[in-house]
């Protein structure tokens, strides 16, 4: 189960999940409903992995506590916001925020900047979070997936 | 609207989970998980003790796990209201073997009997409807639980039902706390060995 609320930066990502028979591909209304999915799905003995962008992060704190408490994997890819390059003011305090955020909930963090890391750190990430029964969160930098233009009139 | 008394919850919750066979449960945080514990400590049994408004997505994530069993999420309407949004996106994904049971007695009764938006007229189960649950009900009489209780064994599809219930003072029947022991306890009982070697 791969569950999201969308964002540019996982386009490609949904489509090929979508277009995947072996995957369900589940569209959620706010980040913490994809917590709790996977939480539900562990327990009946399949994997989700969460995708989002860091101004959702903010949105499942407290359904993270699940992740903790029930030693449960959690595998998310958030696509960041807020850094490297970023036009609207209103993403830097949530993307700014994220790291620490999502450690002092308990997750680890990893951070990838460079396309040939990616494969390198998902294995990992997937490695630790289903192996370990903890929760990972591997952040897609804005340097990495370039920062999102905004042009007036277009 | 039709006036109180309204049904006990602990007659309803220990009704419906009569001859419950292999039903997975969900309840939701506070009440209804005492509610369920009061029933017996059972292992396919998961309640919560936070993560308010995550129930029904866990009994999601469930039902898409477990296609053969019936899973049942047992929640209040408080929990239910924090998780509005999930029921949108439940009914897009319509699994036919998750049923949405909420006991609505209008209040946070956990924290001092503060009125949730039902007391003044949110309606759950129309909420449920105009997000695109194919069946939806509310129920006020006793005589209405026995066939819920037939339906969420039988019924091949998506539903989800409110059970309009008083407040009362039940005695604190708690669950085990270990998230951790209740997590791994329900994979044993559904997965075996696999549970743990994988």
């Amino acid at each position: 189960m791969v569950s999201y609320v969308p964002d540019a930066g996982h386009v490609d990502l949904i489509k090929l999940c979508e277009a995947d028979e072996r995957m369900r591909a589940v569209s959620l209304t706010t980040e913490e409903e994809g917590v709790a999915l996977a939480a539900g799905a562990y327990l009946g003995g399949k994997r989700a992995a969460l995708l989002m962008q860091s101004s959702g992060v903010g949105n499942c704190i407290n359904m993270l506590s699940l992740i903790k408490t029930c030693q449960l994997p959690l595998l998310t890819l958030v696509t960041m916001r807020g850094e490297f390059g970023e036009f609207n003011p209103w993403q830097i305090p949530m993307g700014q925020a994220t790291p620490a955020l999502l450690s002092a909930i308990g997750l680890i963090v990893y951070r990838v900047d460079a396309p040939h890391e990616v494969r390198d750190a998902l294995e990992a990430a997937v490695s630790l979070a289903f192996g370990s029964y903890c929760g990972v969160a591997v952040l897609l930098s804005q340097r990495l997936i370039g920062a999102k233009r905004f042009v007036e009139g277009t | 609207m039709i006036p109180a008394p309204y049904l006990n919850r602990r007659e309803v919750v220990t009704a419906l989970l009569a001859d419950r066979g292999d039903l997975l449960v969900v309840a939701g945080l506070g009440a209804t998980a005492w509610d369920v514990a009061s029933v017996e400590d059972h292992p396919l049994d998961f309640p919560l003790w936070g993560a308010m408004g995550g129930a029904a997505m866990v009994g999601l994530g469930l039902a898409f796990a477990q296609p053969a069993r019936k899973v049942l999420v047992i929640t209040g309407d408080g929990e239910m209201l924090m998780g509005m949004g999930s029921l949108a996106t439940i009914a897009a994904q319509r699994p036919r073997n998750l049923r949405v049971v909420v006991m609505d007695n209008e209040c946070y009764a956990e924290t001092g009997r503060q009125r949730t938006p039902t007391a003044c007229g949110a309606d759950i189960a129309a909420i449920a409807l105009a997000c695109g649950f194919p069946h939806a009900r509310t129920a006020w009489e006793t005589d209405e639980i026995e066939p819920l209780r037939v339906d969420i064994h039988r019924l091949d599809d998506l539903f989800l039902a409110v059970i309009k219930v008083a407040l009362t003072d039940d005695p604190k029947t708690l669950p085990p706390r270990d998230g951790a022991y209740l997590k791994n306890r329900m994979r044993a009982a559904l997965l075996g060995p696999r549970a743990v070697f994988e």
